[in-house]
């Protein structure tokens, strides 16, 4: 079911358009996003430099446009690799029941448990020496995008279980309706707005998953740019009360997450 | 019922021990461990630097290891953290209480801030009445754990309801979905034609068919709680457990980190059991 | 009456004053409060407020001082050193020091099975090491071999009581642990059975006790610093000098260039998991000098250290007057000279990039511990400087302990940027660095033999270097080290920091100093201007 967009959906879907549209044309928008204009250092907002420079001179707008690219492309790849292995995952295990689904929920436990912060470390440490940032950071997105598929694999497992203890699936068990056109006539298109609100509230959480590691220690590698690396800045919280400047990317990064927010309909998100 | 509730035990020894031994393994594997940072100190002798190398010979074939952990287990010494020279039990001891302080201010507060606000949405059915909630919990969603921990920091407040504020949004929600949901089922319908008042239609026929669902956001919440006490803990310097898995992780410390992964596995186990069971005695009636 | 009323008025008032202490932090917990064990900053800090010892480095004057050895006398080429100790001095538990307890401690120091950093110190060659008792009050140190700058060893040797039951606990230095909350704070309390007293003859220290708070956020650090809640920071990063200069400019001290120094190296280990051109490239000299003369290390003095730094010259830092060769010069930024020395080593530019004389692109990593907002920073910079040579250099912030397990084991690295952090002023404490068997000799250690001329020629100097106990004889060897390390640059040293610290104006009888710590280094005469000076 696809209902009409509402005016404030409409504006967060321009909004989110804009936004990758603009970091899509960074190129010519804003050519360099690591050129240090070391004569510029921590410069003021001018024409410019919209956005004046960072403390090694480089273009704060630019960079903001470049790190939209890595934050705003890559959460929803992870976000879609987390969401088919959880929906793989927790769709089986709510649908089967029984014995699959007691270990299945055992393992997601096992699984939630592990000290994954550990295994970022790790993979980043064991990444080859010449790594392109770029590569890099698609490697970091999809080790998240394989980590992050627990939490929302429990969520669709009670969801499916619930749409399979539902009077209208039971009733078409009992009209001898076949497993297979059960699962995929009447089951998978209610489980669809489920997976679609699991998506778009994993992207937001891809997106501070990477700011956190940023902030961390862990991030992007220099000189790409992403929201989060550029978010370490406001750890010297009195440079940000004299140059409010410094708050563009945390305040991109709020807009987009909201954006995202209000794009998740209610109506799409539940069984009809 | 009794056999649920003993099989559910059974599921949470059998996880937690395999948790830490998956656990153990892979920071066994992982790089850079048992590496000590006085091997680049250029003070130390050639004998002394062997010797540091020797100290964490024992740990290295990893199933010796656990089992040794687990027999001293049984006798509760949880063994001697390598990173700050001290019994893992005393560690602990002296942390758990500010993070589980913490968890319960963030669980208890983010599912009770969610769920008002998403039932204050519900019940109150009116256009662009979830625009407020929407941007709060947008908000909140928006900022990275890690900074909420620095304006807190800023503020010279408290952290501990950093984690009720990671938490809250998803809670709203995830809640506020089935709520809509449950209020546009066909017996709710036929419940409000029938003229039954709408405090009695929310909480008889919406909020507790719904509950065994909310129920299992519980273990969610406390996943999301503990992961995000990380960061705010690193962050604004509190002496907790999630500041310790911190320094765990970054020293390699095997013995903590065995420690805190069969400790989260518990906590995690526990709570989403209490919502596995909630989930099968529903179905059961 | 009146004579009861004022003593009772008297005491009160001395009840609501409040105790003069002393507060900073700790960046973690500390590992150990065994004065022979320490090995990380944070236990040196309680073993330096705590611990007593026979002979102190003045950190101001750079000269040794007597402490509990009223005076000494090193013998026999550096093999024997004879003391006089302080007589009537007794351990924080009450317990008499004689030459007992120095018997003891350096019997314990020398234990091979403890490998306490502090003994490593002393052993130059291989035989036990005697300590007798010539008297109550007079004690003698044999060594098997002779051991460079002997005397100021023993600023490290936190005396130890032979006779209490207390062990670690009773202590000779100013103050004693109190209170250890890990995770939060550890308590010193005055020690009151400290031997020194000042000029007018009152009882050192000045203050009642020091908090030591555990902090390792470095931003909460100075909040609590501008909120009062800290009487001083020990180390700033430059640019929280600056925020701080800009708020509060008479708490902020610059001492100048501290001992340590930032540099990178490359690998030159013959079994690294290398391709054997990147190889050649790392062992070639001109190709290193060619690295250091690109590189821009006045930018890095401005926009990384905000100018409170300096460009380096070589292992000695420009605050270590007496080692430092100085006819040598930092060496100058010049691109043109960079690309002809690549040239004549047979590189050649090819549009942007630059080729090896097999036509391989010139691109390697460079890594760096994560969480150093510094060495970041100074990544990104050298990343620039050397783009501009064509060189693409790819950087890589790593955890410590797969940092040193890249360098120290696997030798699965190219180029490591890291900092060299020396405590005293003698090149002894570098000896493992540049001795080619050792395995500090970071970019090639553990050599059977010196691979390199120039190496045989380091390891013959630095030995002389030990064997000697001429000052003049021991700087003329080291100079020559120094020589050859700017010749053949195994190590490029980019910029001695300077020593950073603010301190609260509350805080009286500052000086500070080059030497750590600079601020605290004469503890026992510290005092706060708003607190209570103790009577005891």
């Amino acid at each position: 079911m696809t209902a009409k967009l509402s005016g404030a959906q409409k504006i967060a879907l321009a909004a989110l358009g804009l936004l990758a549209l603009a970091s899509l044309a960074a190129g010519w928008i804003a050519p360099s996003y690591a050129e240090q204009f070391r004569e510029f250092i921590s410069a003021p907002p001018s024409a410019r430099f919209p956005l004046g420079t960072d403390e090694l001179g480089r273009d704060r707008f630019a960079r903001l446009l470049y790190g939209t690219r890595v934050s705003l492309l890559l959460a929803p790849a992870a976000a879609l690799l987390s969401t088919l292995i959880a929906a793989l995952v927790g769709g089986t295990a709510g649908y089967i029941g029984g014995w699959w689904e007691r270990i299945v929920t055992s393992g997601i436990d096992l699984f939630l448990s592990l000290p994954w912060l550990f295994l970022l470390l790790a993979v980043r440490a064991l990444m080859p020496l010449n790594t392109s940032p770029v590569t890099s950071v698609i490697l970091t997105f999809l080790l998240l995008g394989c980590l992050g598929w627990a939490s929302p694999a429990r969520i669709i497992r009670a969801g499916t279980r619930s749409l399979v203890d539902s009077d209208y699936l039971v009733q078409a068990r009992a009209c001898g309706v076949a497993p297979a056109r059960l699962f995929w006539r009447h089951l998978a298109p209610n489980l669809g707005p489920i997976l679609a609100a699991q998506f778009w509230i994993s992207v937001p959480v891809f997106i501070l998953s990477e700011a956190n590691l940023s902030l961390l220690g862990l991030g992007v590698s220099e000189p790409l740019p992403s929201w989060g690396g550029m978010l370490r800045e406001l750890e010297n919280y009195s440079a940000v009360l004299e140059n409010p400047w410094m708050l563009a990317p945390a305040g991109l990064l709020v807009a987009a997450v909201i954006c995202l927010q209000l794009l998740l309909r209610t109506e799409d998100a539940i069984p009809c | 019922m009794l056999r649920v509730l003993l099989r559910q035990i059974r599921k949470i020894l059998i996880t937690v021990i395999l948790g830490g031994l998956l656990g153990a393994t892979l920071v066994r594997m992982g790089p850079g461990f048992g590496v000590d940072e006085r091997e680049v100190d250029s003070r130390l002798s050639a004998e002394s630097q062997q010797a540091i190398r020797a100290e964490r010979a024992a740990e290295n074939n990893i199933a010796l290891f656990y089992l040794r952990y687990l027999e001293g287990l049984g006798h509760g010494d949880l063994g001697v953290s390598r990173s700050l020279n001290r019994p893992v039990s005393e560690l602990l001891k002296e942390r758990l209480p500010l993070t589980l302080a913490a968890l319960a201010y963030g669980v208890l507060g983010g599912i009770s801030i969610g769920f008002l606000l998403a039932l204050l949405t519900v019940a109150w059915q009116r256009r662009g009445t979830d625009v407020i909630p929407a941007v709060l919990s947008g908000l909140c969603l928006a900022v990275p754990a890690a900074v909420i921990a620095l304006l807190f920091v800023w503020m010279g407040a408290g952290c501990r309801w950093a984690i009720a504020l990671v938490v809250f949004p998803h809670v709203y929600r995830y809640s506020k979905n089935l709520l809509v949901a449950a209020f546009q089922s066909p017996h709710v319908i036929a419940a409000q034609a029938r003229g039954l008042s709408s405090v009695r239609v929310l909480f008889a026929h919406v909020v507790l068919p719904a509950a065994p669902q909310l129920a299992a956001l519980a273990g969610i919440s406390v996943s999301l709680a503990f992961g995000a006490s990380i960061p705010i803990e690193v962050v604004s310097d509190t002496p907790g457990i999630g500041q310790l898995a911190w320094r765990a992780a970054l020293e390699r410390d095997l013995p903590l980190l065995v420690n805190l992964t069969v400790l989260i596995a518990l906590m995690t186990l526990i709570v989403n059991s209490v919502a596995d069971l909630a989930l099968a005695s529903r179905r059961q009636a | 009456m009146l004579k009861n009323t004022l003593t009772l008025l008297l005491g009160l008032t001395s009840l609501a004053w409040p105790a003069s202490q002393l507060r900073f932090t700790l960046r973690a917990e500390p590992k150990t409060f065994d004065p022979l064990l320490v090995d990380d900053e944070n236990s040196e800090t309680i073993s330096y407020l705590t611990s007593g010892v026979l002979i102190r480095l003045n950190r101001y004057t750079q000269e040794l001082d007597p402490e509990l050895a009223a005076k000494w006398k090193v013998l026999e080429n550096g093999r024997r050193i004879d003391f006089e100790l302080r007589q009537n001095v007794r351990f924080s538990d009450g317990t008499p020091f004689d030459c007992e307890d120095v018997q003891f401690t350096m019997r314990r120091l020398m234990d091979p099975a403890l490998h306490s950093p502090a003994g490593d110190a002393f052993r130059s060659a291989p035989g036990a090491v005697e300590t007798r008792c010539t008297g109550p009050y007079s004690a003698t140190v044999r060594f098997p071999g002779p051991v460079a700058a002997l005397a100021s060893q023993f600023d490290h040797v936190g005396i130890m009581s032979a006779r209490s039951a207390r062990k670690e606990a009773a202590v000779l230095g100013p103050f004693m642990v109190a209170q250890y909350k890990p995770g939060q704070f550890v308590l010193l309390d005055r020690n009151p059975n400290y031997w020194k007293k000042d000029a007018n003859g009152r009882s050192l220290p000045y203050l009642d006790s020091v908090r030591l708070e555990i902090q390792q956020n470095r931003e909460l650090e100075l909040l609590r610093f501008r909120r009062g809640e800290l009487d001083m920071v020990n180390k700033l990063d430059p640019e929280m000098y600056d925020r701080l200069s800009a708020e509060m400019p008479r708490t902020v001290v610059d001492a100048g260039p501290s001992l340590d120094s930032e540099l990178i190296f490359f690998n030159q280990t013959p079994n690294a998991p290398l391709p054997e051109y990147k190889r050649r490239w790392f062992r070639s000299a001109a190709f290193r000098h060619a690295v250091s003369d690109a590189i821009h290390r006045d930018d890095l003095v401005r926009i990384v250290y905000k100018g409170h730094a300096r460009p380096a010259v070589g292992p000695v830092s420009a605050a270590n007057k007496f080692w430092l060769n100085m006819a040598l010069k930092p060496p100058a930024y010049s691109l043109s000279g960079a690309l002809e020395e690549l040239q004549r080593d047979g590189f050649h530019r090819s549009g942007d990039s630059l080729l090896d004389r097999e036509g391989h692109k010139v691109e390697f990593s460079m890594i760096s511990n994560a969480g150093s907002k510094v060495h970041e920073r100074m990544l990104t910079l050298i990343q620039q400087d050397l783009a501009k040579l064509g060189i693409q250099l790819n950087v890589l912030t790593l955890d410590f302990p797969s940092l040193i397990e890249r360098i120290a084991r696997t030798f699965n690295y190219e180029s490591v940027l890291m900092a060299l952090t020396n405590v005293g002023l003698d090149p002894n404490d570098q000896m493992n660095i540049w001795l080619s068997s050792a395995d500090n000799h970071q970019w090639n250690p553990n050599q059977k033999t010196p691979e390199t001329p120039w190496e045989a020629e380091i390891d013959k100097l630095m030995l002389a270097e030990t064997a000697s106990q001429s000052a003049q004889q021991r700087k003329n060897y080291f100079d020559k080290v120094q020589q050859i390390v700017a010749e053949q640059a195994p190590m490029i040293f980019l910029v001695n920091p300077n020593a950073l610290s603010a301190v609260s104006p509350n805080l009286k009888n500052v000086t500070p100093a080059l030497l750590r710590p600079q601020i605290y280094w004469n503890v026992e005469r510290l005092n706060l201007a708003s607190g209570y000076v103790s009577k005891k």
